[in-house]
């Protein structure tokens, strides 16, 4: 499992290099899958950043966080009140939004990280649940309770204000010197925020600092004998993971000016949970694979109605249509949330190691039968490259 | 005096649903040393129980409405009011009573089914794997209940001679103005009464007394030549049943809807590792007082002085009780304490 190959920067710049060119073509390579609108694709990129962020948390130091959303919420709340406040800019609203999740993350960590295992997973919890709690009641003047808090006419925008800027009577958009946060635009401003973001990532992976995160998930008390404080490293893989999520939040309001309390509970926490498993946790791109499928599939799957698939057994006798459809429709449409799951489930139990074990078993498998196939005769020695390959 | 009174019974018997749900988590965690996170999507599946019962029982046919003469109407009564008359209204009035016979077979194979099907092969598995996995199922089981009972929470009633208030005052001396819900009075009560028998299983049957020797030391028990993994599965189907009928009972006092047990499941919880992870009276006390703390915490006094505090203090509690005591109020020395 634990990947020891060398890599050297340059192959990473090439990684990074052959990453931003499928990014920035996705308006295109998107096309054929239906899946091309920018709406999506941002949400592919925001997810794709909480799930890299949690991944450095989860993925490499093991602990398994259940309160994430919470700072994915501050991130939200604290863009949207700098969008009121200060400028519709987006630089400020970004930088608040990561620094203040930040802060929320040292605080939170700084009481969860004297826990480990699943009374760590416990307090993160408790954390976030008192977060949402607050935010629907006491903290309604920050947060607007329920309705959610937006944008208004009236707002401040002090900086705006100076520079000149009025709104006219429709409510202004973000944007960044004039680029809008919304459309291909945004989608665009969302996708070079990933790669940055997924450069820092990639050097924290390489870094002695990863190192010491993945010591820490193999065996923390040999990190202590040799004589390292662990709770430093837990504390900044906390934080930095905390403001990745903040990051991802403000990118949210970004794109749709709006924050609710109900990013925080602890479902959506979940959920970021659920894309770092489904795509392989602790692998560098396994996050972003995970967040773009769930993402896709979510959007596909609750699109189908009873009528679209109606539609599409329609080739079947009318006797079988009607119950092959209500069948199917409990997967798909309203029913989503079953498929996934289920799915969830399946990955958990026979591959715990996400979409990227999956990939690599099936590499290993090919690239093991391309040796034995010269070797006539070879046909036991085979069999047994597979087995051990299987259990791996 | 009659409001802290009253606060007290609140307490007590919101503190009774909390401690039956996480009775069977911490017996769970304490025979099988599975973290299940799909017990609150137990305790949901026992309120549904309830409202299939109900629905069962009131399955409808149209009749001739008599009382309207000017022209044919039709009213829809349910089949056993046509067939029994007033006995047949008295069986759907005590539909929620009923539910518990139907509950205890149903809740107990469901257990067994979920332990032997899915929960054996993770009993060697890291706990956050277990987590993982009992997650996704309790997804699983709260979206099959949705696709079939809708979103929308379905009321349930409780018989109609108890659904009144109880003059409690009068018993302890308060005055007539003092009252309170005889259902909840009867909750509190059934949840006294589980816990008792569940106690009383583990300590006065021999049953339980291997039970509780396989929690102490596994291997020992098992050179004994005792088949412990299969009791220990009845433990587990046990658990559901206790948690299911906890549901059941509750769905007058709550309507049910598919998401009610992951709103139970984090409480539930806190109450657990704040008791000690697998310390069944810990998770008892634990219960009773975080209900109690809770309703005290929504009392408008308390709020004045701390704003908000009903909302947090569950969890205040489970973060302060970590931080000091990790093995929890009642928890075995050396268990789960890093």
């Amino acid at each position: 499992m634990t990947n020891t190959k060398i890599v050297s920067p340059k192959q990473d710049l090439i990684f990074m290099a052959i990453l931003s060119v499928v990014v920035l073509t996705m308006p295109i390579w998107l096309q054929p899958f239906g899946a091309a609108y920018p709406d999506l694709m941002q949400k592919f990129m925001i997810f794709g950043i909480f799930a890299i962020g949690y991944n450095i948390l989860f993925g490499l130091t093991g602990y398994l966080s259940f309160g994430h959303a919470a700072f994915l919420g501050v991130g939200s709340y604290t863009a949207v009140w700098s969008f009121k406040l200060l400028s519709m800019n987006v630089i400020p609203a970004l930088i608040f939004g990561t620094a203040l999740s930040g802060l929320f993350a040292l605080a939170i960590g700084f009481v969860s990280l004297r826990r480990s295992g699943i009374y760590f997973s416990i307090l993160t919890l408790a954390f976030a649940q008192m977060s949402y709690n607050l935010a629907y009641s006491v903290l309604t003047p920050i947060t607007n309770g329920e309705t959610g808090l937006q944008l208004t006419q009236g707002d401040a925008r002090v900086l705006d204000r100076m520079a000149g800027i009025e709104a006219d009577a429709s409510l202004p958009t973000p944007n960044l010197f004039g680029i809008e946060g919304i459309g291909y635009s945004g989608f665009y401003i969302c996708a070079a925020l990933l790669l940055i973001s997924f450069f820092i990532y990639l050097r924290i992976f390489r870094s002695p600092f990863g190192l010491k995160l993945r010591a820490i998930k193999s065996n923390q008390n040999r990190m202590g004998y040799t004589g390292f404080s662990t709770r430093p490293y837990l504390m900044t893989a906390f934080v930095i993971s905390g403001m990745y999520a903040g990051l991802a939040g403000s990118l949210l309001a970004v794109t749709d000016p709006l924050a609710g309390a109900e990013r925080m509970q602890w479902t959506a926490s979940g959920e970021v949970v659920l894309i770092t498993i489904l795509g392989g946790v602790g692998t560098l791109i396994g996050p972003l694979l995970g967040a773009g499928i769930i993402k896709y599939f979510e959007n596909i799957f609750s699109a189908f109605n009873e009528t679209v698939l109606l539609n599409a057994f329609s080739f079947l006798p009318d006797w079988l249509a009607h119950p092959v459809a209500a069948v199917v429709g409990l997967f798909v449409g309203e029913g989503w949330h079953l498929t996934l799951g289920l799915v969830f489930m399946l990955i958990v139990i026979f591959l715990p190691g996400g979409i990227m074990e999956g990939i690599s078993r099936l590499a290993r498998l090919i690239t093991n039968r391309n040796k034995a196939e010269p070797k006539s005769g070879a046909h036991e020695n085979k069999e047994k490259e597979q087995a051990s390959a299987g259990e791996v | 005096m009659d409001a802290i009174f009253l606060q007290i019974l609140n307490g007590l018997d919101k503190g009774g649903a909390y401690a039956l749900i996480a009775l069977g988590l911490t017996l769970v965690f304490g025979t099988l040393g599975v973290v299940n996170f799909a017990h609150g999507a137990i305790f949901m599946m026992g309120a549904f129980c309830a409202v299939t019962v109900e629905k069962i029982l009131t399955l409808s046919m149209r009749v001739r409405d008599e009382s309207v003469t000017f022209f044919e109407a039709y009213k829809e009564t349910p089949y056993l009011e046509v067939w029994f008359g007033d006995t047949g209204k008295a069986i759907i009035d005590w539909s929620v009573p009923l539910s518990i016979i139907l509950a205890i077979p149903v809740m107990l194979l469901i257990g067994i089914v979920m332990e032997r099907s899915l929960i054996r092969y993770f009993y060697k598995r890291p706990h956050a794997e277990q987590i993982l996995v009992t997650f996704g199922l309790a997804i699983v089981l709260q979206e099959l209940v949705k696709s079939f009972f809708g979103a929308n929470p379905l009321p349930q009633g409780a018989p109609d001679i108890v659904s009144g208030s109880a003059a409690i005052g009068a018993v302890f001396g308060l005055g007539e103005a003092v009252v309170y819900p005889w259902w909840r009075l009867i909750y509190l009560a059934f949840s006294l009464v589980t816990i008792g028998l569940v106690f009383s299983f583990l300590h006065f049957t021999t049953y339980g007394m291997v039970v509780r020797a396989g929690m102490a030391d596994r291997e020992t028990v098992e050179l004994l030549g005792i088949n412990i993994e299969r009791r220990f599965t009845i433990v587990f189907g046990i658990a559901a049943v206790v948690a299911g009928l906890a549901g059941v009972m509750y769905t007058p006092v709550l309507p049910p809807d598919y998401h009610l047990g992951m709103d139970f499941l984090v409480l539930s919880f806190v109450v657990v590792v704040v008791g000690g992870m697998g310390s069944l009276p810990g998770a008892v006390l634990a219960g009773f007082l975080l209900g109690i703390l809770q309703s005290f915490s929504s009392m408008t006094e308390v709020k004045d002085i701390f704003p908000g505090i009903d909302q947090i203090i569950i969890y205040l509690v489970a973060v302060v009780i970590l931080l000091t005591r990790p093995r929890g109020l009642m928890g075995r020395r050396g268990v789960m304490e890093s």
